[in-house]
């Protein structure tokens, strides 16, 4: 074989392997040795300091940083959980049920997933005002009807987005809302590779529908559903973008729904300490990892496929 | 995010390698040169209306005007002086990141030859030089537009109210207590939210030369005296039920004014710029300018032009920045194009401060906010002020809206304050 053949396969692949190291291993690596200087990036490159594990001690201590974790959790759980409670029953049911006009059905829920989140800021932002929003002025109706009204009432006004005690609920249904599509089409392809013979014998042995999703459905669709929980407990650790666009960091109450990622962002951007912003993604990432192999035990072997297919 | 900077960066400092030497290299004994001003809406508008006064003057200097929105363009002027590379001849800045720049060691002092900004030092409003200045006096940016504060006010809300000008300027318990007067009258809120009062109470008898949360020692101020009765006022405006918890720039504020549910304003007198264009145009001739209540000089925001050290064309620059700081004509233009405020003494003298502004119902207003320009106290900058702003705005927060003790509120923003600035670079040893 002539030289040039034997390397021509890896100039083929060079393009890739090249953008690859330059926007991803290099700011990648580049993050770790930044999280062990101190650095303000508008004095120049020149100035940054090396002060070892310093950045880590300094985050890990930090009162904000604590704050930061205690939202994000908060937000992980409310906006996380109902997402797989709701997407799992509703595709089963999608499923069994919806035959007509199914992928409009399933397109409706899916297009929160991949609306643009400026204009799902603008829509939220005006029907959560507290003044001029349709949310306040749905429930000023409802407190006229006889029985609903006083327990409607104790919400009725309430200023979701400049209120601490709301922001995260409100913050937490817009993750909910927008990521339930998403779910919901991962349990849906899963479900439409059940066997459907499975279900035939079930029916025959009198298995009604509630069996059939306990013991067919749920144990046969595990693996989606560690992937599903993987994805989410991935994305909610590093939720951004719903509370920041929607919570104003120019209002006191931003700090409410400030998670982990925004803490970082702030760190860096605000008070341009760089090092310490990069201690932070190290330490979310940390984080992470642990979280999804905690994940990975609960769903055991089976779920993660690494037990011998049939 | 910390990835997309570094990406940012790298593609900052990319455009740049490819860019550099194509530039360079051509026509060597260059007939013209290029100055790039780096700037944001609305000052560019400024820059724009004095580009043809430019011309003529340098005719031999092209002018590139590069204009972003206000964060990006700050963000991408800190990539910048990051890297040392990808910076304009000329930058504007915006005084909440003054600070922040200023520290940065990347400009030079124009009190040096051949620049001898200090023989222009008369000719300014003396607070906003001030505040253009770096740690050690050094002049880092000259000061285009100020913005004097004065305290806006519905006139047909207040006179259903029954209520007079004398009773929202006297003193804060007197604009609390109009407050409650307009409320019962008229249903509408004093103030926009309980953190304008603050923000402007915590300046309350400042002094020329100290900082508004840093002394000069670097000390951190906000358990003083001060930022208690700030934090009071702020408390007893949201108890009583006297703002709209409308935070400024948000929808809900600018709704307020349009449907004149928010009777007063502390802003800086551009405000009414902002009111006339988009805010709440339909209110026009229903506002007048007052002083602050309690006698409080204070300033909102202004504009600033500086040289990074690694410009390239800085005799050009230097002139630009003269041309749109101290030249009469061009800071009354800008006067008409933006509704700032000039800087420059000489324009804040021209006969234009005497006409009577529309949108005010004809008052005369801008002799009044340039008797406050000269008396706002000059306050020197800290690189830490933006930050402690934030935790000062999360701290008060707690106290309004969850009951938190003032005293234990101050006392831990001091202790977030002092931790953050702490790590100031180089006083790690």
């Amino acid at each position: 074989m002539s030289r040039s053949r034997r390397f021509a396969p890896y100039l083929f692949i060079a393009p890739f392997f090249l953008l690859f190291a330059v926007f991803g291993l290099f700011p990648l690596l580049f993050s770790i040795y930044l999280s062990l200087h101190q650095w303000n990036p508008a004095e120049g490159l020149h100035t940054m300091q090396w002060v070892g594990l310093e950045n880590y001690g300094y985050v890990a201590t930090d009162p904000w940083f604590h704050d930061s974790l205690y939202n994000t959790g908060w937000l992980a759980l409310v906006a996380g959980l109902p997402q797989h409670l709701v997407a799992l029953p509703l595709a089963f049911f999608i499923h069994q049920r919806v035959k007509r006009g199914r992928d409009l059905v399933v397109g409706a829920y899916f297009v929160p997933y991949i609306t643009s989140s400026v204009a799902i800021a603008l829509i939220f932002n005006t029907l959560y005002s507290k003044d001029y929003g349709l949310i306040n002025a749905v429930l000023a109706e409802l407190t006229r009807i006889p029985l609903l009204g006083s327990p409607v009432a104790a919400v009725a006004g309430v200023d979701w987005l400049g209120d601490a005690d709301f922001t995260k609920p409100a913050v937490a249904f817009v993750v909910f809302w927008r990521f339930l599509g998403w779910n919901l089409v991962l349990y849906l392809s899963a479900l439409q590779v059940i066997d459907k013979d499975l279900y035939e014998a079930a029916t025959l042995d009198g298995a009604r529908t509630w069996q059939q999703f306990r013991y067919i459905t749920l144990p046969l669709l595990k693996p989606m559903m560690f992937f599903a929980v993987s994805l989410t407990i991935i994305g909610s650790l590093q939720l951004f973008e719903e509370p920041f666009i929607l919570v104003d960091m120019e209002k006191g109450v931003s700090h409410s729904v400030m998670t982990s990622a925004i803490f970082m962002y702030r760190l860096a951007f605000s008070e341009g300490d760089f090092g310490s912003a990069s201690a932070v993604s190290w330490l979310l990432f940390f984080i992470i990892a642990a979280l999804t192999w905690l994940n990975a035990r609960l769903f055991g072997r089976e779920a993660r496929g690494e037990h011998g297919s049939r | 995010m910390f990835v997309k900077t570094l990406l940012a960066a790298l593609a900052c400092a990319g455009a740049v390698l490819a860019g550099g030497p194509a530039q360079a290299q051509p026509q060597q004994p260059a007939p013209r040169s290029r100055l790039t001003v780096a700037t944001f809406p609305d000052l560019d508008r400024a820059a724009r209306a004095a580009a043809p006064t430019w011309a003529k003057l340098h005719p031999e200097v092209e002018l590139k005007i590069v204009s972003m929105q206000y964060a990006d363009h700050h963000l991408a002027m800190t990539t910048a002086l990051a890297t040392g590379s990808g910076l304009p001849d000329v930058m504007a800045i915006d005084l909440r990141y003054i600070g922040k720049f200023a520290a940065s060691g990347g400009f030079v002092d124009l009190n040096q030859p051949p620049f001898e900004a200090r023989a222009l030092r008369e000719q300014f409003v003396r607070y906003a030089l001030v505040q253009g200045q770096g740690p050690r006096g050094e002049q880092l940016a000259m000061p285009c537009d100020i913005g004097p504060g004065t305290l806006l006010y519905r006139k047909d809300i207040l006179d259903k109210a029954g209520v007079s000008e004398a009773e929202i300027t006297r003193d804060w318990a007197s604009y609390l207590e109009a407050g409650k007067k307009i409320k019962a009258a008229t249903g509408a809120y004093l103030m926009a939210d309980a953190s304008d009062l603050r923000d402007i109470a915590l300046r309350q008898g400042l002094k020329d030369g100290e900082g508004i949360y840093f002394d000069a020692q670097g000390r951190v101020l906000v358990q003083g005296e001060r930022f208690r009765r700030a934090f009071e006022l702020g408390r007893a405006a949201r108890q009583a039920g006297l703002d709209a918890h409308a935070t400024a720039w948000t929808n809900d504020w600018a709704a307020g004014f349009k449907q004149g549910r928010i009777a007063t304003q502390m802003m800086g007198a551009w405000l009414v710029g902002h009111l006339r264009n988009w805010l709440a145009p339909d209110t026009s001739g229903l506002w007048r300018s007052a002083p602050l209540p309690g006698g409080v000089q204070a300033a909102y925001g202004g504009s600033f032009y500086a040289i990074p050290k690694k410009a390239q064309n800085k005799a050009a620059a230097w002139d630009f920045i003269r041309l749109m700081t101290a030249d009469k004509r061009v800071q009354l233009d800008s006067l008409r194009v933006l509704d700032s405020y000039p800087a420059l003494l000489a324009a804040q003298q021209d006969a234009l401060m005497d006409e009577p502004i529309a949108f005010l119902g004809g008052q005369v207003a801008r002799r009044m906010w340039r008797e406050t320009a000269a008396q706002v106290p000059a306050t020197p900058v800290n690189p830490f002020d933006a930050l402690a702003t934030d935790i000062i705005r999360d701290e008060f927060e707690k106290v309004i809206a969850r009951g938190k003790d003032i005293d234990a509120a101050l006392a831990d923003a001091r202790a977030l304050i002092e931790r953050r600035a702490r790590r100031r670079p180089g006083s790690v040893s």
